[in-house]
């Protein structure tokens, strides 16, 4: 079929996007042809993802107009209707995917997703494993596949509905050439199979462009150029698509131009810089490193080359003493290596796979934190002599997290070699940097091996690359198979390039066992239904497709599920004899300066008081004050001299009773008691006195504790505890639910697919609530059988409540959840602003009926303080539906407000 | 030595930068010494203040009235007059923690001798206010009787004269606004420390820095000092600026003795932060991990109820909590103007909890990394 024979899939037409002041795309006219494999190709940062992002809907329009598949994508509707026929795979290794979940959940997931029925989902599945080859893996985690699996498992996922147009943002970037290769022989094969389907691709392979139908070259912006590969190879008369791209650029943007420079190693005689002999590393029962030896000598480039997983980062991770080898020797300089060895550490500079420098910190305080944390002597000047070298000067004040990765890359090499080290451990550092940046890149590693003799220990997917190094070796499974110049190697086998050897090692290695072959072309995939059902408002299907998804995930880590179920237990113990108003158990002290019988009468009556300990008596109105003041005594009595003799002739004695007042509740208490004993000694004394007790009090005061009437903290205790329980663990466990999809990028499938706001916040939610109501059945177990506090009223309301509780508090989790941006801020948030309307203004220290202000107000706007009269009415004072419904119709309400809160945060849509 | 020093010095100004990068941390960390510590002193007082009381008065007579309005703020709000019919539904609700009822010929039967009786209902799930507002309402009703007899108060033949040290009229805001400002010190140091070095790991920021010539201690010491120092600032102004000015709390023993234990206590729970976080091996299980570890260091270190009503084995547990210590600390230095001479074995109890969090941190550290990693 040839391209551009229907209408386009996608057309947009004056696009522009900004992130804050950068500029993403500038006015952008371009129309992608359907049904063939389109490219998006050019350099980091120039606008391709936001293009692809903004056609598969799941980047917000600023300006201009995006019509995918012949209706406007901006139209909220046919999003709706044109997400279950468009897929999108965002950049990065199985971003989308859930790592704890093996492939075949994955799968399943997405297939729920779109609304499959059981056996359709069972026979998609299983014709995608087939077709690409990784049937015999469907129980592995998608975490634990290499990296050419995980973006096999991508492809899956997104072909589970049939698409007509798969989006494909930088598929193969990071992946090794012979992933790489099956990955693109998959998507001819599977385009064959279905010719209507629409492919967009974004790349900075331009090898791997040469394939495609259609291309658009694109650069700051802007669309430079389109059509087939060999048009735009024509347009400007060069030979290959990548020289062609370069002859596209603006003159200021080619680069330095020219062929690199190709200097002899510098010789240096003596020990190698770096040599490992035997090094081995295992994780349990996993071997990463198998028995590596090779040895490189100062002054040289040497490359490791690898599939993903191969082993590749453990070793350079043993080598910098990140990582202790299980057995094995490596050397650097000579020397075994040391784990606190800060002089080789200094000799050392090492870049890890990721970007993991500073994001918050400018590029300047970057630079300046490691200069000084290597205690570099002139730190101004080796600074700014770095920001020269790596043309970093301009993006000085900026910070990494906003610059392109070509840029980053730079920053890090920058900082790896801020300290003059002899010998530079890279991993990957080209990974996913355009050719451009590329060229640049390895200039300046040229440069500090042939000039500065650095020694270079880099690993890296790219061909070209790997020419560059004097030496290499290709490493499979933890094994190094094949080590050498680049010529040497391709001798040896007589191939003419180092992708054929790389390939004819591995195949030799036996890594395309069950992966790739023949019977995969036999698979058939099967057209799909005629019409395609409307895409429904609210899908049930899709909600439990979501919550079966997140309790898969929560049953991957037994862990946190132990600590959701065990901990209000513990807690509910802990508190339920912890948190006690009952006050026992008060040292005092007295200060007799009587020592008369009637002075040791009225102390007695302390002495045999429950509530007091009696403390060794003071001796001085001094030693009064600072045993007071030690806290050792909470009360201290003073009984003047002459007591005895006063109170004979009734000349009124004063007896002065101290408290402690820095605890406002004891001491109002303890005033309680100590009149409660001073009236009995009295209404004693005068017994004793007269053989008459006083006159009668006019009138008595019948006090009735109702509901408690032992007035035992602990009864009313375990009712609140189980509210404050079921607040803040479900809170704090829901509060991750979206943000941590946010921070691993697997929230682009709600953002790409049909799933709406409401299916995918209740149904994170499903679990969360399960999870939560288990542990209120558990600790209602509890207080029945240790605590002895049984369910006096309607258990069926408390269940009832209880349940309606938990959704609101697993709503406020989400809510919080859909505003921050980052999963310390989530917990962060939950627990400062859950714990004090949860503990001070919910009725558990103070009634709410007693709150004032904006206490009060706080208090009624968080939903414990509603469920606490459920769960204590319940418990304690016997009530049933009709006295509570009204409280827990509350904190229903409160629990929509939270989701429709949650529901105005999350957005279906990225900036 | 001096360029260890120097490097815990820089890799804790990067963390300054790191939170001040982070509005919203920034945010939340203003909200709980301001916002928090003052809605909760004003609002929620564990003092019988504004209890909600109700009167049935089937006498309505002089002496009931009388009754009635004796029950005066600041102790109660203005108390409502319902029908003995509504008692058990209004108190089902929680709307009053107490209930007085005044029975029929009332006035008539206390004038006659004849000791009418009268109901006090009291909510005694409210622990905090059912006990010592009994004995208000008690005390209150008697003497407002007697005088309305014109008897005054008979001469007892001791007087006993009851003196609260250091906090005479007893206003718990006193009490709970300085709490409150110990309790938020407890939380952001333990999330804050914790939730930094997770991040750290997540970023592979850490990795980073173990290859340079740092080691895992100076890491952690830069976190402590820099995140510490942070919260104690914070702490501090809060206790001079909100709990001094706004709430009007006097503080009576010495700010610089309370605030240099401050930095003590800082320590031993930045370092249980950083222990915690060597624990978990993700963001998900630190947050659930640390919210039962502050609540139960908040809620048991005496810091809301008295310590020695727990029972001896709980008080024996949280005496590995450095929260306890400081509580104690900062009751006696703050309300009693206790000095160094009082709280010293405090300080050294606090120094040696914090020093051994920090080891199980160190022998953690690296562990937690492969983990992770």
């Amino acid at each position: 079929m040839s391209p551009g024979a229907r209408g386009p899939a996608i057309a947009l037409s004056g696009v522009t996007h900004r992130y804050g002041r950068t500029l993403a795309l500038d006015g952008v006219d371009l129309t992608v042809p359907a049904g063939c494999m389109a490219g998006l190709i050019g350099p980091d940062g120039v606008g391709k993802s936001t293009l692809l992002g903004l056609a598969a809907g799941v980047t917000r329009i600023q300006s201009g107009t995006v019509a995918v598949l012949g209706g406007d994508i901006g139209d909220r509707g046919w999003r709706r209707q044109a997400g279950g026929r468009i897929a999108y795979m965002p950049q990065g290794l199985g971003r989308n995917l859930y790592p704890t979940l093996s492939i075949a959940e994955n799968l399943d997931f997405f297939g729920r997703l779109f609304g499959q029925g059981a056996t359709e989902r069972a026979e998609r599945i299983a014709e995608l494993l087939a077709a690409t080859g990784l049937s015999a893996f469907a129980a592995r985690p998608a975490g634990k596949l290499s990296g050419g699996m995980k973006q096999k498992l991508g492809i899956c996922a997104a072909l589970i509905h049939d698409p007509d147009l798969v989006i494909l943002d930088e598929p193969t970037t990071g992946i090794d050439p012979l992933s790489r290769c099956q990955f693109w022989e998959l998507m001819v094969r599977l385009r064959e199979r279905r010719p209507s389907m629409s492919v967009v691709v974004a790349t900075a392979y331009m090898e791997e462009a040469e394939r495609f139908d259609w291309l658009a070259a694109m650069n700051g912006g802007k669309v430079l150029a389109t059509g087939s590969p060999a048009d735009i190879r024509a347009q400007v008369g060069e030979p290959t698509l990548e020289r062609a791209f370069v002859a596209l650029l603006p003159e200021a943007e080619r680069g330095q131009g020219g062929p690199l420079p190709d200097l002899p190693p510098a010789v240096h005689s003596g020990e190698p810089a770096i040599e490992a002999t035997g090094l081995t590393r295992r994780f349990g029962d996993f071997v990463a490193v198998d028995h590596v030896n090779f040895r490189i000598e100062r002054g040289e480039i040497f490359g490791f080359l690898g599939s993903n997983g191969c082993g590749k980062s453990t070793t350079m991770k043993m080598l910098t003493g990140l990582l202790p080898a299980s057995e094995g020797e490596a050397k650097l300089f000579g020397a075994p290596l040391a784990g606190g060895d800060m002089a080789t550490r200094k000799r050392v500079g090492y870049m890890s796979q990721a970007f993991s420098l500073y994001g918050e910190l400018t590029v300047r305080q970057n630079l300046v934190l490691h200069a000084q944390l290597f205690e570099i002597a002139d730190v101004e000047a080796r600074v700014a002599e770095m920001e020269a070298r790596f043309d970093l000067a301009e993006v000085a004040d900026v910070r990494p997290e906003s610059l392109p990765l070509g840029i980053r890359q730079r920053l890090q090499l920058a900082v790896a070699v801020i300290h003059r080290p002899e010998i530079l451990i890279l991993d990957e550092p080209t990974s996913g940097v355009d050719p451009v940046a590329r060229d640049g890149f390895w200039r300046t590693l040229i440069e500090l091996s042939r000039q500065d003799g650095v020694t270079i220990f880099l690993s890296t997917h790219f061909m070209n690359e790997a020419e560059r190094c004097d030496r290499i070796s290709l490493m499979h499974a933890g094994r190094v198979l094949a080590i050498g110049t680049p010529e040497a190697l391709k001798r040896e086998r007589g191939m003419d390039t180092l992708e054929e050897v790389f390939i004819a090692v591995l195949e030799e290695a036996g890594k395309n066992a069950g992966s790739s072959g023949s019977d995969e072309a036999n698979v058939e995939l099967k057209p799909r239904p005629a019409a395609l059902a409307p895409v429904k408002r609210f899908d049930p299907g899709r909600l439990w497709a979501t919550a079966r998804r997140e309790a898969l995930e929560i049953a991957r880590d037994p862990a946190r599920l132990a600590f959701a179920l065990i901990g209000p237990i513990l807690l509910l113990f802990t508190f339920g004899y912890g948190i006690s108003f009952d006050v026992e158990n008060l040292p005092y002290a007295a200060l007799d300066q009587d020592r008369s019988a009637q002075s040791r009468q009225l102390l007695e009556s302390f002495e045999g008081s429950r509530y007091f300990e009696t403390r060794a008596p003071i001796t001085s109105s001094d030693e009064l004050d600072k045993r007071l003041t030690s806290g050792e005594l909470k009360l201290a009595i003073e009984i003047p001299p002459g007591f005895g003799r006063d109170l004979l002739r009734e000349r009124q004695p004063e007896v002065g009773v101290w408290l402690d007042g820095s605890m406002p509740f004891r001491a109002e208490t303890t005033r309680g008691y100590v009149q409660g004993i001073a009236q009995s000694y009295l209404t004693d004394a005068e017994l004793r006195a007269t053989g008459r007790a006083s006159p009668l009090a006019p009138f008595t005061l019948e006090p009735r504790y109702r509901y408690n009437p032992s007035f035992k903290s602990v009864n009313a205790m375990v009712p609140n505890v189980i509210m404050l329980m079921l607040v803040l663990i479900p809170a704090i466990m829901s509060a991750l639910g979206v943000v941590k999809e946010k921070e691993t990028g697997s929230i682009s499938n709600f953002q790409s697919t049909p799933v709406t706001k409401l299916e995918f916040l209740l149904g994170k939610q499903v679990p969360y609530v399960a999870i939560a109501f288990v542990s209120f059945l558990s600790m209602v177990v509890a207080a029945r059988l240790v605590f002895e506090v049984p369910v006096k009223g309607s258990f069926a309301t408390l269940a009832l409540g209880s349940l309606v509780y938990v959704f609101a508090t697993t709503a406020f989790g989400l809510l919080v959840s859909s505003f921050v941006k980052s999963q310390v801020a989530a917990i962060f948030a939950t627990a400062i602003i859950a714990i004090v309307p949860a503990v001070n203004f919910s009725g558990l220290l103070t009634p709410v009926s007693s709150l004032s202000g904006g206490a009060r107000l706080m208090g009624l706007a968080f939903p414990s303080a509603w469920y606490q009269q459920v769960s204590v009415g319940a418990f304690t004072k016997g009530l049933g539906f009709a006295q509570l419904w009204q409280d827990i119709a509350m904190v229903f309400a409160l629990a929509l407000v939270f989701l429709a809160g949650a529901m105005l945060a999350l957005r279906k849509q990225g900036a | 030595m001096f360029a260890r020093l120097a490097r815990i010095w820089r890799l804790g100004i990067k963390e300054l930068y790191s939170l001040k990068a982070d509005p919203v941390l920034a945010g939340l960390i203003l909200y709980t010494f301001t916002v928090a510590v003052y809605t909760v002193s004003a609002g929620a007082k564990f003092e019988v203040e504004n209890a909600a009381v109700a009167v049935v008065d089937e006498d309505q007579s002089a002496l009931s009235r009388r009754l009635r309005d004796a029950l005066m703020q600041p102790f109660f709000k203005e108390p409502v007059p319902i029908t003995a019919r509504e008692v058990d539904a209004a108190m089902d609700a929680g709307r009053y923690v107490f209930v007085l009822s005044i029975p029929p010929k009332f006035e008539h039967d206390v004038i006659a001798g004849r000791t009418p009786e009268i109901q006090l209902d009291i909510d005694a799930t409210a622990m905090s206010q059912a006990g010592n507002g009994a004995a208000y309402i008690q005390n209150i009703l008697v003497q407002e009787v007697a005088a309305a007899l014109g008897r005054g108060a008979t001469a007892t033949p001791v007087s006993v004269v009851i003196r609260p040290k250091f906090n005479p009229n007893l206003t718990s805001a006193w009490f709970t606004a300085v709490m409150q400002v110990i309790n938020n010190v407890t939380m952001l140091a333990v999330i804050l420390s914790g939730a930094a070095l997770i991040r750290e790991r997540e970023h592979g920021t850490i990795e980073h820095l173990l290859v340079m010539p740092v080691t895992p201690n100076e890491i952690m010491l830069a976190k402590i000092w820099a995140n510490g120092l942070v919260i104690v600032v914070a702490a501090t102004l809060s206790l001079l600026i909100v709990v001094e000015r706004l709430l009007g709390v006097p503080v009576q023993g010495s700010v610089a003795l309370f605030v240099a234990s401050m930095l003590v206590y800082q320590f031993s729970v930045t370092a249980l932060g950083i222990l915690v976080a060597t624990v978990s091996t993700s963001m998900a299980q630190f947050g659930l991990i640390v919210m039962p570890i502050l609540i139960v260091m908040n809620l048991l270190s005496g810091s809301t109820t008295p310590i020695e009503s727990m029972p001896a084995w709980l008080q024996n547990v949280m005496q590995l909590s450095p929260s306890t210590h400081f509580v104690a600390l900062a009751q006696a230095v703050l309300y009693r103007g206790a000095g160094l001479s009082v709280i010293w074995p405090n300080l050294l109890a606090l120094a040696a909890i914090g020093a051994a969090f920090f080891g199980l941190a160190a022998l953690r550290f690296r562990k937690a990394l492969e983990g992770a990693g």
